[in-house]
């Protein structure tokens, strides 16, 4: 079995375990598996350490405003009340500023190639779900603020930054993004379905490393490389 | 309206005797006027308004010290333009608007600052509960009328507005920003044609 060049540089002691960012600089690239098709220049094998931390806090957020989100709108008006919807526009506000810095992140650092042997519709299919969720993540937070703005309420980032109000005063166009925030949330749920669905298929049926590679404290599959 | 009567005839009580011989503004043009308010949740400042509400003020430039003024707010009237919202606060826990229908200011005294800067004093009854409260305002004539524009800071929780679970002042601010825009006419005058909107 061919050892791959994380474990080779481990198994020298050059790298801690977790740094795989790091492995992607210091292994020489002739060493690197992957090489892209058009320019033969080799590719990363790990996503870098800062794009693991933004997946896993953006998730976090995302899953906590979801929460929020569903039980805040079926509650009866109390302080409770009050506070989650306040809570929900502050998680909204930061998961949009974390996506912003992950798109610049991304588009700054390559992320490493998905597995060679994995069918050409799966790989369609990742990409399509990975671009529509980018566009949710910054699309839900924004229509969150548009309709807060045409019902006539300001969001108070933290409740001390208060963001400009894009819109005026509007109930019917304040419901029309009311609808259109939750179809959309509806449809990362779905999303979000798929995307964790997948990074299971890829761990326990194609046991390729594919997860591993944003859970750097999972060990790696070693028999594929 | 139960208190209306007694704070009525108060009202009139503190008008001026004799002769007025200077420009005298007491009519209130409520259609003209407004009275709105802010209040902060979660650090969000949220706006709303009385649209009923009824006066009389005797207001005399020249002699500030014989003014008198009786506002009554319906405070039924509330709207900050959620029906989930007024559903809530004409219950008890706000402003209990079955036992309490009206909101009620008297004016006790008035000071002239300096310019077109006023100060009054009176006496805010809200939902039973009566304090002393000072507002400065400006006053302004314009043509047979004078405008009147001031705010000042309620603490809804000295008037029990807002108990129980709402006691909680990091959900919803105990200072809340009152503003008033009040059209009086001239004794005798007639009342300008309705214009939309009350604010200048």
């Amino acid at each position: 079995m061919k050892m791959d060049t994380y474990h080779r540089a481990s198994a020298v002691g050059v790298l801690p375990r977790c740094r795989r960012d790091r492995a992607n600089r210091l292994t020489s690239p002739a060493e690197r598996p992957y090489r892209d098709k058009k320019t033969g220049q080799p590719m990363p094998i790990t996503y870098t350490r800062i794009a693991i931390a933004l997946h896993w806090v953006t998730a976090g957020l995302i899953l906590a405003a979801l929460a929020l989100g569903l039980s805040m709108t079926e509650m009866p008006l109390s302080p409770q009340k009050l506070k989650f919807y306040a809570w929900h526009k502050w998680l909204g506000v930061t998961v949009f500023l974390l996506v912003v810095l992950r798109l610049i992140w991304r588009i700054t650092h390559r992320p490493p190639p998905l597995p060679a042997e994995l069918p050409s519709w799966q790989r369609s299919a990742a990409q399509v779900t990975h671009a529509l969720l980018y566009v949710l993540m910054l699309t839900i937070p924004l229509t969150g603020w548009l309709m807060s703005s045409a019902k006539g309420v300001q969001t108070v980032y933290l409740g001390v930054l208060p963001i400009p109000d894009l819109l005026a005063k509007d109930e019917a166009l304040g419901n029309l993004l009311d609808s259109v925030h939750t179809v959309l949330a509806y449809g990362l749920i779905a999303l979000l379905v798929v995307h964790v669905v997948a990074a299971l298929k890829h761990h326990w049926v194609d046991r390729d490393d594919v997860l591993t590679r944003m859970l750097p404290w999972i060990k790696p599959r070693k028999e594929n490389r | 309206m139960r208190w209306s009567t007694p704070l009525l005839l108060l009202g009139f009580a503190l008008l001026p005797a004799g002769p007025v011989l200077a420009t005298q503004y007491e009519r209130l043009l409520t259609e003209h006027s407004r009275i709105d308010f802010v209040s902060r949740q979660m650090g969000v400042p949220v706006e709303g308004q009385f649209r009923r509400f009824s006066g009389q003020i005797a207001f005399d430039p020249t002699r500030p010290e014989a003014a008198s003024a009786l506002l009554t707010v319906d405070l039924a009237s509330f709207d900050m333009g959620s029906r989930e919202v007024y559903d809530e606060v004409v219950s008890r826990n706000w402003f209990d608007v079955r036992q309490h229908p009206t909101a009620h200011f008297v004016a006790t005294g008035l000071r002239h600052l300096g310019g077109d800067r006023y100060e009054v004093r009176g006496q805010m009854t809200i939902k039973g509960r009566t304090r002393d409260i000072t507002v400065p305002f400006t006053f302004r004539p314009q043509g047979r009328t004078a405008h009147l524009t001031g705010s000042f800071a309620l603490r809804r929780l000295d008037y029990g507005i807002g108990t129980g679970p709402w006691g909680d002042t990091s959900v919803v601010a105990d200072e809340v920003l009152v503003r008033f825009h009040l059209v009086a006419a001239e004794a005798g005058a007639t009342p300008p044609a309705a214009r939309p909107g009350g604010r200048p």
